[in-house]
């Protein structure tokens, strides 16, 4: 595919892993903030390509992962009802709630049904007019517009049996709690590209300048990861926390204005609670109040959910970057991608999937992590 | 498909009836009391549910499972297979299910090296389908058995209550003698082994989603479905040791050799940029986020060749209009028994694992 | 959250009051939405996320960025390990960090 062939080309990225051995001088921790660039490095091993001393510290970038308990359970109730179509991405039906998952929930009848694109959904709702269609719009940034837009038409086209389970959830904020947590190792972050081709990059320099750390807007390629890696490293190396665009051919500095016009008119910021994690003020986006007859949440009284996030979970503390997967006494034993006890474990980039698939034949010690080796030493 | 092999006579009279409560399985089905989709989706929840529902019902071998059984009967070796077709939509690019029903059955015993001969057919039909959907199915049929060189010998027909089936179900089962000295089975694979394959992976798949509800994308893919007896003949001649044949149908070539990896205990090492994938596979899986390693094929297979042959085997499938594309793609390693592993185009690894259902698109 | 692949455009139309556009993935078609790039041009590039079109792919840019990449190769054949050495030692960034005159 033109513009995908040309930036998986091995030399290329020998060239760019030569660079960045060459530039390394000492341990740095950086974090990867979107899902598909840690499914990008898992898939190309491009983590066992870069120097040891860069340690590549997974993001809570994945919407799947962080899409919080008490409203997956809603999902789960509502797609139950018996005069529902529950539409979805396929990224979230094994996402498990409080005890099963849409998968489940299909198995005991619920018309659960993955779609493509969320205009499939409205095109099953005109489709099916005694039938109440209800479409679980997660994701970033990125999936916003889209997300907007059909809601945007459903009010326009009067599709009354349409309407949609929001969590948004917004990237600046996330880095913002992530940097803020006494625990935090993070030393310089690749920005999501997709993310950034339509909010642009202006959310992201008050943040370098506050918490003094590199942000690089970085694709999705391994030449894009590559290089969003080593300009990232380059800069902690000169001693830099500036904002870098190394994905220009989709990310303009003001983004995609149509789209971002939209997202003004149908949604609205929200403190949202990330699963894991926990609340993150105006974190989120839910419908605006204009558009909500096409709210889910009010259309189907949900309530009673008692939520039971499974006792054991550690995902959040692996969000975070706290501990690593196999750190977690449940890794791999109760919990596999075939039983997950949370999110990670269940998304293809989650961190604890990513590691299960392909750290399983070399689980490491739990080592000494470049940053405390660096307060070791006395740097 | 999986299937149970060399099993013995079963004595299904002793007292084997489908009581629920004395249903006692050497490792419960964990996650779910009811089935899922994923039980269907030929990876591990469908082995899952071979393994501990079904084996230790009926008896057999956990966990040796091939595409077809090997039994003696008289003095003569048959494989002897059974396939079941519910694909959605009925008719797509290239082929129908009844392309499918045949070549499906006719591959399953070519997968033991048999000379398939003789095949049955059983429809499930739902009330109110149109008999010339019917109709076209069974013609598709006859012209695939014509083309494969075997007979339909006995069928069944069956009709359900209207919603209580989906048009056209069918089921196909069939037989072939398996010549001397021929002994093609997963546990057979070995370390050393040159693992090839016939042609370029995830072409049915692909054609069959491009006219999925909901997917719709415009694509020239047509379904690979193929009778496959005819390329294993001319490999055997060439190499009568083969190790291991497989067809890698639902599920596609990354879950065949993940369960033929376990099946015989061996590490698989593959090398992915010889793994061939036709463009239009390999974008259109890009745009719906999926990996072509797991999308069906169903005019290809995977040998695992002793690596003294390795080359004679190569060149005999690339001379057949069914192997033109035929390519070595990996080896057997000690390392790693029963995981499978590949390099990626940059020279890191990864693993290669069982799919848990079926594959679906994705947004992250 | 980010797969959005590149196409490009190979005709435009409006349904239902909505602008949709052909995409072609390198032999894939599909129809997507182009709401947000209204000004899409057929023969263009975009890239696709779940059925929309986000943004315009700037080609200029992505032949640009390539062309970087190519340069770091290059400067490392030309001048060997002793340039980027003597370049870090100093303290300054690399050469090819630069745009080239």
């Amino acid at each position: 595919m033109k513009y995908i062939d040309e930036f998986n080309d091995p030399d290329l990225a020998k060239r760019l892993l030569d660079d960045i051995h060459a530039t390394v001088t000492q341990p740095w921790a950086l974090m990867e903030v979107c899902g598909g660039q840690t499914h990008s490095i898992i898939r190309h091993g491009i983590d066992q390509l870069i120097p040891e001393q860069i340690e590549m510290i997974h993001g809570p970038g994945c919407p799947v992962c962080v899409t919080p308990l008490e409203l997956i359970d809603k999902a789960l109730e509502i797609a139950s009802r018996p005069d529902v179509i529950f539409c979805s991405f396929g990224d979230m039906l094994r996402v498990p709630g409080s005890g099963r998952d849409l998968f489940r929930v299909k198995s005991q009848g619920g018309d659960v049904r993955v779609v493509y694109s969320p205009l499939d959904a409205l095109k099953l709702a005109r489709e099916n007019p005694d039938k109440e269609v209800v479409f679980f719009g997660i994701g970033f940034e990125t999936t916003a517009p889209p997300n907007a837009m059909t809601v945007y038409q459903a009010k326009r086209l009067g599709v009354g049996n349409f309407s949609m389970l929001v969590s948004h959830v917004r990237v600046p904020p996330a880095i913002e709690a992530i940097m803020t947590s006494p625990t935090c190792r993070v030393q310089g972050f690749l920005a999501a590209g997709h993310v950034c081709s339509v909010m642009g990059t202006e959310e992201y320099p008050p943040l370098a300048a506050k918490f003094e750390v590199p942000i690089v807007v970085t694709g999705f390629e391994p030449l894009d990861i590559l290089e969003g890696i080593r300009r990232t490293v380059g800069q902690l190396e000169r001693s830099e926390h500036t904002v870098e665009n190394a994905y220009g051919r989709v990310v303009l500095p003001e983004g995609n204005a149509a789209a971002r016009a939209l997202l003004e008119d149908v949604f609205q910021v929200t403190d949202r609670g990330w699963r894991g994690i926990g609340v993150i003020p105006d974190s989120g986006w839910r419908l605006a109040d204009k558009y909500r007859e096409f709210d889910a949440e009010y259309r189907f009284e949900v309530s009673d959910i008692d939520t039971e996030e499974s006792t054991v979970c550690r995902s959040g503390e692996v969000l975070q970057g706290l501990i690593k997967p196999h750190e977690c006494a449940a890794f791999g034993k109760e919990c596999t991608p075939r039983n997950p006890l949370g999110a990670t474990m269940v998304s293809s980039e989650g961190a604890c999937a990513a590691y299960y698939l392909y750290r399983r034949l070399t689980l490491p010690d739990p080592v000494i992590r470049p940053a405390e080796a660096k307060e070791a030493a006395g740097v | 498909m999986s299937e149970l092999i060399n099993i013995g006579p079963t004595n299904l009279s002793a007292g084997a009836g489908l009581d629920f409560e004395g249903w006692t399985c050497p490792l419960p089905l964990r996650d779910s009391p009811n089935i899922l989709m994923g039980h269907g989706g030929g990876g591990q929840m469908s082995a899952e549910l071979i393994d501990h529902l079904f084996i230790p019902a009926l008896g057999g071998r956990a966990g040796a499972e091939s595409d077809s059984a090997v039994v003696e009967l008289g003095g003569v070796r048959l494989a002897f297979s059974t396939d079941t077709f519910v694909v959605r939509p009925l008719f797509f690019p290239g082929g129908s299910i009844g392309h499918l029903a045949i070549n499906g059955t006719v591959n399953d015993l070519a997968m033991s090296g048999a000379v398939p001969s003789y095949l049955s057919a059983g429809f499930v039909l739902e009330e109110g389908t149109e008999l010339s959907v019917v109709g076209r199915i069974a013609q598709d049929m006859g012209d695939a058995a014509r083309a494969a060189g075997v007979s339909v010998v006995t069928g069944d027909t069956k009709v359900v209550d209207a919603g209580h089936g989906d048009q056209v179900y069918v089921n196909t089962a069939g037989v072939g003698v398996v010549p001397e000295g021929v002994d093609i089975r997963p546990d057979r694979a070995a370390i050393d082994d040159v693992i090839i394959v016939s042609g370029p992976i995830g072409v049915h798949g692909i054609a069959i989603m491009s006219v999925r509800e909901g997917l719709e994308f415009g694509t020239q893919m047509k379904t690979d479905s193929a009778a496959l007896h005819p390329l294993v003949a001319e490999m055997i001649k060439v190499c009568p040791d083969l190790h291991v044949l497989r067809d890698p149908t639902r599920g596609g070539l990354g879950t065949s050799l993940n369960e033929i990896a376990r099946t015989a205990g061996v590490g698989v090492r593959l090398v992915e940029r010889s793994i061939p994938v036709p463009p239009d596979v390999a974008n259109a899986c890009a745009m719906l986020g999926l990996d072509p390693l797991y999308v069906a094929n169903e005019g290809k297979l995977v040998a695992f060749v002793p690596r003294e042959h390795a080359d004679e085997v190569l060149a005999a499938m690339r001379a057949h209009p069914l192997g033109g594309g035929a390519a070595i793609i990996g080896e057997c390693v000690s390392e790693h028994p029963g995981i499978v592993v590949t390099t990626t185009t940059f020279g890191g690894t990864r693993v290669v694992d069982m799919p848990l259902g079926e594959q679906l698109p994705r947004i992250c | 959250m980010c797969l959005a692949v590149p196409g490009a455009v190979l005709e435009t139309w409006t349904k239902d009051g909505t602008m949709m556009a052909r995409v072609d993935f390198g032999g894939v078609e599909k129809e997507v939405c182009c709401e947000f790039v209204p000004d899409i041009q057929v023969g263009e590039y975009t890239i696709v996320h779940v059925g929309f079109a986000l943004q315009r792919l700037d080609e200029r840019s992505a032949k640009e960025t390539l062309a970087n990449f190519e340069r770091l190769g290059e400067l490392e054949m030309e001048f060997g390990d002793a340039w980027a050495r003597a370049a870090k030692e100093a303290g300054v960034p690399r050469p090819d960090m630069e745009i080239p005159e």
